[in-house]
């Protein structure tokens, strides 16, 4: 058989650009999230000076000795409410950005989101059942567990009704199958709410989601995230060869209904792991992914990682605003991630001007 | 060089027959250009012999059934470019030729240093390596096609099946296609398969023609044979006139009835 590509003689002028994710673009991203994460735990309610701060934390690292001269009390709210909070907002953060970034590879379309397919309705319906009939016993402990079931309950759901209406497996069917389960748990969800009227406030403060959740929620929710985000960032290839096509990426060998299928049930995963620890946080899943798009390039070998940490920055900064702005009184963190999100995103939109095909 | 064969293939889409019986001969190293009137099968029998389509039959590369290959060892031998593919505004010229490279990366695995090469210089044939940088959103027409051109390239497939590879192209461009097709199958050895809907310029290519009305096969043979005014009348419902060119290839000129 001759070679096609005449690859036996060598390439006259070696071009190796390839699809990886540039060094450069992955330091200035860690750089970003460590930069929001250290804001996040210097800034706070408590007014602990910055500078003690540091020292303290430079204290608790192995081998490693200062004094801070911070009160036992201030330590507390450090260890107790500051690093668990910052880090359960990078959690959450990178969890459903990466997984918003899957998704809109999986559909080929810019708008998917994490929820797109039913998980925030499932999950609202269940954590509302809980609250309203559990009447805040273990409320704290069962919620999650339940808002966890609901996501995924509303995915799966989605899916059998996506197959058995499109046959054929088609991403249009599943989008729709979406958009009726979501529809009908949230018909649902307003009804159990109906029940419960005198409840609503407790609803709301489970559903618009908070970060702060302390060390057990990160225990809880670390499993779900390292095995989806592992399987995520495998596939960053795969994604790249679906977004040409089904048609090409079959002839091309490859079994893109599966792909699609392990990709989607990984973001799925992540999706319900974070809305379990922290409720329904929206436009992270849009956002991040489509600035680090423009900023970094369109592959999905570059999206998925920089979505995570760029996701992790970004809902770390959101809760910093969250918690400052009214201090001491705090925001939704759902409110500030769209208030913030969206005038960011029309920055980097415009910063970021190309041809659109 | 990969000789082509399909027998009694056969496709059904919706519960509609889009294709019945149709068999077809390529020797190695030829172009057949498959033609037809719009929703004849064309594009649908491409997609059958790609692997692209579920089909009944059996289509066979030097007499080995494909419907036995794993996915990926039929990738090897048969490149695909859809009529119109998906080309992602935001991906490089190169790593979108590099994907063509994916049957020869495992599953979950990486490209090698050697697909890379093999692509720099698919890129560097097609006159492409200057854009390897460049963004698909940002190409011209004709360079477009390259660009799909040289992903199949970088398949290595010996069997190339295009689909309408000059659609949307204009003359001219269509011709640098054209021709660059031709070169690289005469240096290669190539197989090559196309549907082509512009008559006169699948009877300069080809070798062989296949005529598709009704997803079943209504003429095949050497271009002379193939483009007749009668054959043309019948199942295009043209009113044409046929003439011998001095390279004893016909071209198909249209009358006003």
């Amino acid at each position: 058989m001759t070679d096609p590509s005449g690859s036996t003689t060598t390439p006259r002028a070696p071009v190796r650009r390839s699809a990886g994710l540039r060094p450069v673009a992955l330091l200035v991203t860690v750089a970003v999230l460590l930069a929001s994460m250290a804001a996040g735990v210097l800034v706070g309610a408590a007014g602990i000076e910055p500078a003690k701060v540091m020292l303290q934390l430079l204290d608790w690292l192995p081998l490693v000795s200062a004094d801070s001269g911070l009160t036992p009390v201030e330590q507390g709210v450090l260890m107790e409410l500051r690093l668990p909070r910052v880090l359960l907002g990078a959690v959450v953060g990178g969890l459903l950005a990466v997984a918003g970034a899957s998704y809109q590879g999986v559909f080929r379309n810019p708008l998917a989101d994490p929820y797109l397919l039913g998980a925030a309705a499932g999950a609202g319906l269940t954590t509302t059942v809980v609250v309203v009939f559990l009447k805040g016993d273990n409320e704290s402990m069962v919620v999650p567990a339940a808002a966890f079931a609901g996501a995924v309950g509303g995915v799966l759901l989605a899916y059998a009704l996506g197959n058995v209406a499109g046959r054929g497996g088609g991403t249009t069917t599943l989008v729709l199958a979406g958009v009726a389960v979501t529809s009908f748990l949230t018909a649902v969800q307003t009804f159990v709410q109906q029940l419960g009227i005198e409840e609503l406030q407790r609803i709301y403060a489970w559903i618009l989601g908070t970060v702060d959740g302390g060390w057990e929620r990160i225990t809880l929710v670390i499993p779900y995230a390292a095995v989806s985000v592992a399987a995520l960032l495998l596939h960053g290839r795969l994604l790249d060869v679906l977004s040409v096509g089904d048609d090409e990426a079959v002839s091309l060998g490859l079994n893109a209904a599966r792909v699609r299928l392990v990709v989607l049930l990984a973001a799925s995963l992540a999706t319900a792991a974070a809305v379990a620890v922290s409720g329904l946080i929206g436009f992270v899943g849009i956002v991040v992914p489509h600035a680090v798009r423009r900023l970094a390039g369109g592959s999905y070998r570059i999206v998925l990682p920089l979505s995570l940490l760029g996701g992790a920055a970004f809902l770390v900064l959101a809760d910093v605003l969250a918690r400052t702005v009214l201090a001491p009184a705090e925001l939704p963190i759902g409110v500030v991630t769209a208030f913030v999100g969206a005038p960011f995103f029309v920055a980097v939109l415009r910063l970021t001007k190309r041809v659109e095909t | 060089m990969s000789d082509v064969s399909a027998r009694d293939l056969s496709v059904v889409l919706d519960g509609r027959t889009v294709l019945s019986g149709v068999g077809l001969q390529v020797r190695g190293g030829d172009w057949l250009a498959v033609i037809g009137a719009n929703g004849a099968g064309k594009s649908t029998l491409l997609k059958a012999v790609a692997g692209v389509l579920p089909y009944s039959g059996e289509v066979l590369i030097d007499g080995t059934p494909v419907r036995r290959l794993k996915p990926r060892e039929r990738a090897r031998l048969l490149a695909y470019a859809p009529q119109s593919p998906a080309l992602p505004a935001d991906m490089t010229v190169f790593d979108y030729a590099l994907l063509g490279r994916t049957p020869y990366i495992p599953y979950l695995g990486r490209e090698s240093r050697h697909d890379r090469d093999v692509t720099a210089s698919v890129l560097d044939r097609l006159d492409l390596a200057p854009f390897a940088d460049r963004t698909l959103g940002h190409l011209s027409g004709g360079e477009r096609q390259r660009v799909v051109l040289a992903r199949a390239l970088a398949q290595q497939a010996p069997v190339l099946l295009l689909d309408e590879p000059t659609t949307a192209l204009d003359l001219g461009h269509q011709q640098q296609v054209l021709e660059l097709v031709d070169r690289l199958r005469l240096a290669d050895g190539l197989t090559v398969v196309t549907t082509l809907h512009d008559l006169s310029v699948a009877g300069q290519y080809a070798d062989s023609m296949m005529l598709i009305s009704g997803g079943r096969v209504a003429a095949s043979g050497a271009p002379a044979d193939v483009l007749t005014e009668k054959l043309i009348d019948t199942h295009f419902g043209a009113r044409v006139r046929v003439a011998t060119g001095p390279d004893g290839r016909p071209g198909v000129h249209l009358e006003r009835p």
